[in-house]
């Protein structure tokens, strides 16, 4: 049997598993339901790999599976369909997705135990996952839409999981709403595909394109930059990228499934899917690199001050997104997609131990009330290491550092790239390592705060371990020329990519690059360990100033984007919508409702139960009908 | 000797008055047999010595007797000569009354309008009467018959004294 | 036998039926309103006589005859109404009977 036939399943089964859990799930036990929506996806994790291993043995013609269920719609000539398309881009990200939901849902067996509405959790998750699946494997970009809006839909309904804080509702809604801005660009962006195309297949539009459109058109341009929007938005990225550290309000797994590993990075998908459009817009793909060098800079400052362990984590992942954005920009679309799979495992692990110790902490988040966590949680304080090494880009053992490194080289040497954008990425990998490893000594290292009689379970444990160690061993499938020249991934993906075309004689300097890079993040870890170990009075005597009180204000509240959209849009529309809410149109209507009050009002008091005034109601007609008779 | 019929008129103004305003309702029930039998007496003059009849036996008699026994069970009493007392305030009378005049003034308006011709008049007998009701009028002796008839179970079933048998939830209200 | 005229005999009739009408205006006693609707009805028979002596026809007393039934089975149900009135308000006042305004 084929078994690429058995493609829609991968999709279907977290759905089955969504439609059982949201119509019965009560009627299973508090851990068969964390079991069966694990088994489910577990299922799919391991379709997933088979499908995986027979495409790398024996790849389909033309490395692409395509699986048509049935025609969705078909209005006027415009028919898509629910149909799956498999090509290493794609493998890539269901691999991914479906390993790591996997994880995740395992460990929220355990993280689930105790909470109420764990029903509803793995209901939802279940669905996000669904909906994730639809995205990546979608065949045409309406159906890439449905899982879109899903995935945004289900990150609303996780964020707001604690719905009786008010303010989890409020982080809800501002996700939702930020990302609607960005989506409703890219579904205008998607309309203007179909009128120019009259289909949104992605082979096709990707076929085609390329004949209609010369390079620098301005119809290429409006769809890129509008498809942009949408990523922008989805992916937390400048200047939409003010919703995802409020989506920490979130349940821990919640932030490392959605708001770390897959959804965030749908917006590098859909780029990444789209990548002959934007190589027919040199103009959006060079901002699509600017993009991703000002986010990764901005989220990495603010990073630095955050004391919320989750916060920091966001801030960390708007910055590794604006990684792969900048990967994007300069047209190495293996790089990116690269970075995207190390980052989906090592955050993904920082997150959930962090869930760990948030757990432990009894729902304590601030890291300068840990402290000293090392000992009482070793596997944990490992674990945390682990991914926090990956995200540091610490040299040769962590596979952050294989992907980063890739991503900066070619910033560098790529005809699109330029010093300036490596240099933006070299600032930030040391930014990040300074901020990875502040939150690292700051709550591992150090005295002990508070006494923690907490074990961790053996199902967090597992999923910690297994993400361990892809962290650190993952990066080696790809490995850079200087150093064994290895390189099986982007042999697979490069397939749906072309090759980076790289400026000869900065080829060269890949080595040095390299060991600047090393020795950047090295150097980032022993300042982390001199300001927060050493000398922390340092820090807090600089905090005390006038001016670092106010740097680190603004960088905390990230950069005052909140502040600066509140006064330009929110505020404004409000006031607007104040002064309209009594407009003349309304008057209108409720002049007809009053006049009808005002009869009612009149007619009801003929109707006062009493005879006699009836009576005189007959009277006083007969009165009337005769004088009309007799005078008119 | 047209005097007969303008004193006869004259007596059922006078005494249709006075039911209008009595306070007990066993005098304006007096009162009113008078104004009936006054009537009768103008449809005698009038040559339709039939319905003179029928008013008298009907209208004088039965119905109110009728009213008569109604007043007995009723059993008002004095208290209720001085609640009509309280009721009938003179400015009662005034709406009333300007709109009885104004119907009253347009239908003499239309009557002066009408002048008939005097002519010859002739007794209309029980015959007569008979013979148009059970010949043109037949469908309406049916209606009518059916008419009475549903009165009279109308009337048992309103006026009968129903076995108080509320269900348990409204018992309470029994008891107010 | 009389001759009458015709608009005397109405405008009696005319005087009678508004009498009553005031009666059915004025009284709050239900039992007056009754009377005073007798009152009119028995007018408005004398219209018909009037009118039908005036054409000598027997159609006018035939109308007569259906107005009594209908007096009469009128007075029946509308006594029994009185009486259950009186039986479970304990009034007969007309204006206390106002359950059914909105």
């Amino acid at each position: 049997m084929d078994v690429f036939q058995l493609l829609w399943l991968i999709p279907a089964l977290p759905f089955f598993s969504f439609l059982i859990l949201s119509l019965s799930g009560s009627k299973f036990s508090r851990t068969g339901v964390g079991v069966f929506a694990t088994i489910s996806v577990g299922i799919s994790a391991l379709i997933t790999l088979i499908i995986g291993i027979q495409f790398l043995s024996s790849p389909p013609a033309g490395h692409f599976y395509e699986q048509t269920l049935w025609v969705w719609f078909d209005v006027a000539g415009f028919k898509p369909s629910i149909a799956f398309y498999l090509d290493p881009l794609s493998l890539v990200f269901t691999f991914v997705v479906t390993f790591v939901s996997f994880l995740i849902h395992w460990y929220s067996i355990g993280f689930m135990k105790t909470e109420e509405g764990h029903v509803r959790f793995f209901a939802y998750m279940n669905l996000f996952v669904f909906s994730m699946l639809m995205l990546v494997l979608a065949n045409n970009l309406l159906l890439l839409y449905l899982g879109w809006e899903g995935v945004g839909l289900c990150s609303f309904l996780l964020i707001g999981f604690w719905y009786k804080d008010p303010y989890n509702c409020y982080a809800a809604r501002k996700a939702f709403i930020v990302t609607r801005i960005g989506d409703t660009a890219m579904m205008v962006g998607l309309l203007m595909l179909v009128k120019n195309f009259n289909t949104l297949d992605i082979a096709s539009i990707l076929t085609t394109a390329p004949q209609t459109w010369s390079p620098g058109a301005s119809q290429a341009f409006w769809v890129t930059i509008l498809l942009l929007g949408g990523a922008v938005g989805k992916s937390a990225q400048l200047p939409l990228q003010t919703w995802l550290p409020d989506a920490m309000a979130g349940p821990s797994p919640v932030s490392a499934l959605i708001h770390a590993a897959t959804m965030v990075t749908a917006g590098v998908y859909l780029i990444a899917r789209t990548h002959v459009l934007y190589e027919l817009a040199p103009a959006v793909q060079t901002l699509v690199a600017i993009v991703g060098a000002a986010t990764l800079l901005i989220a990495g400052f603010s990073a630095i001050v955050q004391r919320d362990i989750k916060r920091v984590l966001a801030y960390s992942t708007i910055s590794q997104i604006g990684y792969m954005f900048l990967a994007l920009g300069v047209g190495a679309w293996s790089a990116a997609v690269f970075h995207f799979m190390i980052h989906a495992f090592f955050k993904s692990l920082l997150f959930l131990s962090a869930g760990v110790v948030i757990i432990a902490m009894h729902h304590e988040h601030d890291i300068f009330k840990m402290g000293g966590l090392r000992k009482k949680m070793p596997v944990v304080f490992w674990t945390f290491l682990f991914g926090a090494g990956a995200l540091a880009a610490i040299p040769l053992i962590t596979a952050g550092f294989y992907s980063k490194d890739e991503i900066l080289f070619f910033a560098m040497a790529s005809t699109k790239g330029s010093t300036w954008l490596w240099l933006a990425g070299f600032v930030g990998a040391f930014i990040t390592s300074v901020y990875t490893f502040r939150m690292v000594f700051v709550a591992f290292f150090g005295e002990q705060k508070h006494d923690i009689p907490y074990k961790p379970g053996i199902s967090f444990k597992i999923p910690l371990i297994i993400l361990g160690i892809l962290s650190l061993i993952a990066g080696f499938i790809e490995l850079p020329h200087t150093f064994g020249h290895f390189t099986p991934f982007s042999d697979f993906i490069n397939t749906v990519f072309p090759a980076v075309q790289l400026i000869p004689e900065k080829e060269g300097m890949e080595l040095t690059l390299q060991i600047s890079t090393a020795v950047l993040a090295l150097f980032g870890v022993f300042l982390a360990w001199q300001l927060y170990m050493k000398r922390p009075q340092m820090v807090t005597r600089f905090k005390e100033t006038g001016f670092g009180k106010r740097l680190n204000d603004f960088l905390f509240s990230g950069w005052k984007f909140d502040w600066l959209y509140d006064t330009f849009f929110v505020k404004p529309f409000v006031w607007l919508s104040k002064i309209d809410k009594s407009d003349f149109v309304d008057r209108i209507y409720g002049g007809v409702a009053n006049l009808n009050l005002y009869f009612n009002k009149l007619l009801s008091a003929t109707q006062n139960g009493n005879v006699r005034s009836y009576v005189l109601g007959v009277a006083l007609g007969a009165v009337i009908a005769l004088t009309i008779i007799l005078f008119l | 000797m047209q005097i007969i019929f303008y004193i006869a008129a004259l007596v059922a103004i006078v005494s249709t008055a006075m039911v209008i305003t009595r306070k007990n309702a066993v005098h304006a029930l007096l009162y009113l047999i008078v104004s009936l039998l006054a009537v009768s007496v103008i449809f005698f003059v009038m040559g339709t010595p039939f319905v003179a009849a029928l008013e008298v036996i009907v209208y004088a008699g039965a119905i109110m007797i009728l009213i008569i026994f109604a007043i007995m069970m009723l059993n008002l009493g004095q208290a209720s000569e001085k609640r009509e007392k309280e009721w009938l305030k003179p400015r009662t009378w005034i709406g009333p009354g300007i709109l009885a005049a104004i119907l009253l003034a347009e239908l003499i308006y239309t009557l002066n309008s009408f002048s008939p011709p005097a002519h010859e008049q002739a007794i209309i007998d029980a015959k007569d009467v008979g013979m148009s009701l059970f010949s043109t009028y037949a469908l309406g002796v049916e209606l009518a018959a059916m008419m009475l008839m549903a009165g009279i179970v109308g009337a048992y079933h309103i006026g009968h004294e129903k076995q108080k048998e509320y269900h348990r939830y409204l018992q309470k209200e029994e008891e107010l | 036998m009389i001759y009458v005229p015709a608009n005397m005999g109405l405008l009696l009739a005319a005087i009678l039926f508004l009498l009553g009408l005031i009666g059915v205006l004025t009284r709050r006693n239900v039992l007056f309103i009754l009377m005073s609707l007798e009152i009119m009805l028995n007018a408005a028979g004398l219209a018909f006589v009037v009118a039908g002596a005036h054409w000598m026809q027997a159609d006018g007393q035939v109308m007569f005859i259906f107005i009594l039934t209908m007096a009469a089975a009128e007075v029946s149900v509308g006594l029994a109404l009185i009486l259950q009135m009186h039986r479970h308000h304990k009034t007969v006042d007309t204006n206390v009977l106002n359950l059914l305004k909105d």
